[in-house]
């Protein structure tokens, strides 16, 4: 019977240790594609699922695909839709896939992101008449400490109190979409916002603007750095490598004198942050204001992200800009093929399912065994 | 003031009229998820089963015009999503939890596709049981109107109580659950043991779906549980694994649930979104108070939370 501590997610993690404490030794390619292709598989394989759901319904398969595939990457002005999509996705999935590499799993993404958007309006309006630069970087500050403390609390909760990371950081997306609701239809309300209440909006030539002449706004940069930056701290600092090893065995790292509240404070802290930047980028480059529309299922596929990318953060940049696609065909499949927009919910729900049901390869198959291991 | 006759009283009324009418749906989640935790695996998912459950027994009743065929098939839809739910954590190395979360995107995903239709028209409804014909009042006759699942639900949770306490197959459940090492060495089949709670936990979370949509609020809508389901799941930890605790429990998240609708009633808004919170916070604090990093809780299936 495997050790009690020994859950799929904290074994991956055990796996990559003795790779990265002897950098010496060979490149172990064996186990590298099967990081790539065991996911690959499962997202094919979820792929045929859905495809015969379509079947099903009378929708020819291939010409639905057909049809994702252009509204996402099909020419220059829909990539450009996929890639706004992209920006809060990788965001929001770091708020999962940094505290899963610790063990945890957190998935309030989706209240880091509210709170995160409703912190960086209130420092937004707060300033509103310096320049913009002062302003987007008071936002920006907003939303980290915004969201940054939300998730903080979920970590605070379980370290302090053992209350389990899921419910709690999930009890508190509800609260947050609470809160929110009670500022803009109460305090922050704007008067003139008349069908969907809303907070009193930035001013428009001190939001976040596109790039060059496209469509897409500064937040695609924000989200690759951050993505960046998170791979570079738990990848390739000593900080990193502290966490991996309270995620591989924390007893181990208990009786190696790690702190180990204190480094998963800093790492729920620094995963809401996360989300909240993508708040901030929301209400900063496209809402313009705090209201309902900032709830709008990022967190949770963000959580699919982190999951389909093995919480790494350099393939998270990827596999965002792979789901942003199909979020951004949700239209086309709606007004197409009288889909419902339930319909992209529930290809995620399939492909989660698939990933998931892929860990239990790992291992398993022949050819990916390293000779010799 | 609204019209109401009875005044403050309404609000007295409303909120324990609520605690029975919405604690319905926590209670047979709850007792799912207890019948489930008890055999060592957590299942996350039932929101989503929730969410199937309301949808297929509305859809069921509507096109059957019998809303018993409708809690029939939630139940059924129930099981079936918790067969997948058990063939995945059966699979070595993968995380309950996770399964979990993904069946939840997976459930509402498929009962927002295929419930689509079914938004606009008005199904046959639960009849409920008239406790309060005696009164001329008719706030409290409303109130005292009982969900047949409500009285379904009281009673699975004395006969869980029972099955854990005092039958051969309910002792297996909990060796599973607290040692699957020493279940196996007993003989026992931890994986149809396992797969028999959770289909049947799954089972009773589909039929709390059915009372969301055919009893109350009685429609079908996207919003109509609203993490209902996820409480359920806190709400096992706050119960300590008993299901007569978890009767105790519903009670209590449903009239919390219910004090924002019923002070609106009386004309009282302030802070209305606010107070649509307070199941959650509720739910938060009930595990702040209860949960411990000392000790395990007392309780809880060994097995919880372990790969094993």
């Amino acid at each position: 019977m495997p050790s009690s501590q020994d859950t799929p997610m904290m074994s991956a993690a055990a796996q990559t240790l003795p790779a990265e404490s002897a950098p010496k030794a060979p490149w172990r390619w064996r186990t590298g594609a099967e990081a790539v292709v065991i996911p690959t598989c499962a997202v094919v394989a979820a792929l045929i699922l859905f495809g015969i759901f379509c079947e099903f319904q009378g929708r020819n398969a291939l010409k639905v695909y057909a049809a994702i595939y252009k509204a996402a990457y099909g020419n220059w002005y829909s990539f450009q839709n996929t890639l706004l999509r992209a920006a809060p996705l990788m965001l929001t999935a770091l708020c999962t896939a940094l505290p899963a590499r610790l063990g945890l799993i957190v998935i309030g993404n989706e209240g880091a992101l509210v709170v995160g958007g409703v912190a960086a309006t209130v420092a937004g309006l707060a300033v509103q008449s310096a320049p913009m630069p002062v302003v987007i970087a008071v936002m920006l500050l907003g939303g980290i400490v915004g969201g940054g403390l939300w998730i903080g609390f979920v970590g605070l909760l379980y370290y302090k109190r053992g209350v389990n990371e899921t419910i709690s950081s999930l009890l508190m997306n509800y609260i947050a979409i609470a809160f929110m609701n009670h500022l803009v239809n109460g305090p922050m309300r704007d008067p003139s916002s008349l069908n969907k209440p809303s907070s009193f909006p930035i001013p428009d030539d001190k939001m976040l603007p596109s790039m060059g002449n496209s469509n897409v706004h500064y937040g695609l940069i924000f989200g690759i750095l951050v993505c960046l930056m998170a791979w570079v701290l738990m990848e390739h600092t000593t900080f990193g490598f502290k966490v991996r090893m309270i995620g591989g065995n924390i007893r181990a790292a208990r009786m190696a004198g790690l702190p180990v509240a204190r480094i998963g404070l800093i790492i729920c802290f620094l995963a809401g942050a996360a989300a909240g930047i993508a708040g901030m980028v929301e209400v900063a480059a496209v809402q313009g204001r705090a209201n309902e529309s900032l709830a709008a299922g990022y967190g949770y596929a963000g959580i699919l992200v982190a999951f389909i990318a093995r919480h790494r953060g350099l393939p998270i940049i990827l596999v965002a800009t792979l789901l942003g696609g199909i979020l951004a065909s949700g239209g086309i499949l709606q007004r197409t093929f009288t889909l419902p927009d339930a319909t992209i919910l529930l290809l995620q729900g399939i492909i989660f399912l698939c990933i998931l049901f892929s860990d239990s390869l790992y291992g398993r198959i022949p050819f990916f065994k390293e000779p010799g291991a | 003031m609204s019209n109401s006759s009875i005044g403050w009283w309404g609000v007295v009324i409303g909120v324990l009229a609520g605690s029975v009418r919405g604690g319905t749906p926590f209670l047979l989640v709850s007792l799912g998820e207890c019948l489930t935790e008890k055999s060592g695996k957590i299942n996350l998912g039932l929101e989503g089963v929730l969410l199937m459950g309301a949808m297929s027994a509305y859809a069921v009743s509507y096109k059957t015009g019998s809303s018993l065929c409708g809690v029939a098939a939630a139940a059924g839809v129930g099981a079936l999503l918790g067969m997948i739910h058990a063939l995945m954590v059966s699979r070595p190395r993968v995380n309950d939890i996770a399964v979990g979360i993904a069946m939840l995107i997976f459930g509402s995903g498929l009962a927002f596709y295929l419930g689509k239709p079914y938004i606009e028209p008005s199904a046959p409804q639960l009849p409920g049981i008239p406790l309060g014909a005696w009164s001329s009042v008719a706030q409290i006759r409303a109130a005292l109107s009982i969900s047949p699942l409500f009285v379904f639900g009281v009673v699975v949770a004395f006969l869980m109580h029972w099955f854990f306490r005092s039958t051969r197959w309910g002792m297996h459940v909990r060796a599973v659950g607290d040692s699957p090492a020493a279940a196996r060495a007993m003989g026992l089949s931890v994986g149809r043991t396992r797969f028999l709670a959770i289909v049947c936990g799954s089972a009773l979370g589909g039929m709390g779906g059915a009372h969301l949509s055919l009893f109350y609020p009685g429609a079908w809508t996207e919003r109509i549980s609203s993490g209902q389901g996820l409480m359920a799941v806190a709400l096992v930890i706050f119960a300590r694994w008993n299901p007569v605790h978890c009767l105790w429990a519903s009670l209590l998240f449903g009239g919390a649930q219910s004090i924002g609708p019923a002070l609106q009633a009386v004309g009282i808004s302030t802070g209305y979104y606010l107070w649509n919170a307070s199941p959650y916070i509720l739910t938060l604090l009930v595990m702040m108070a209860t949960c411990s990093t000392k000790r395990t809780l007392v309780g809880a299936p060994g097995a919880l939370g372990t790969s094993s």
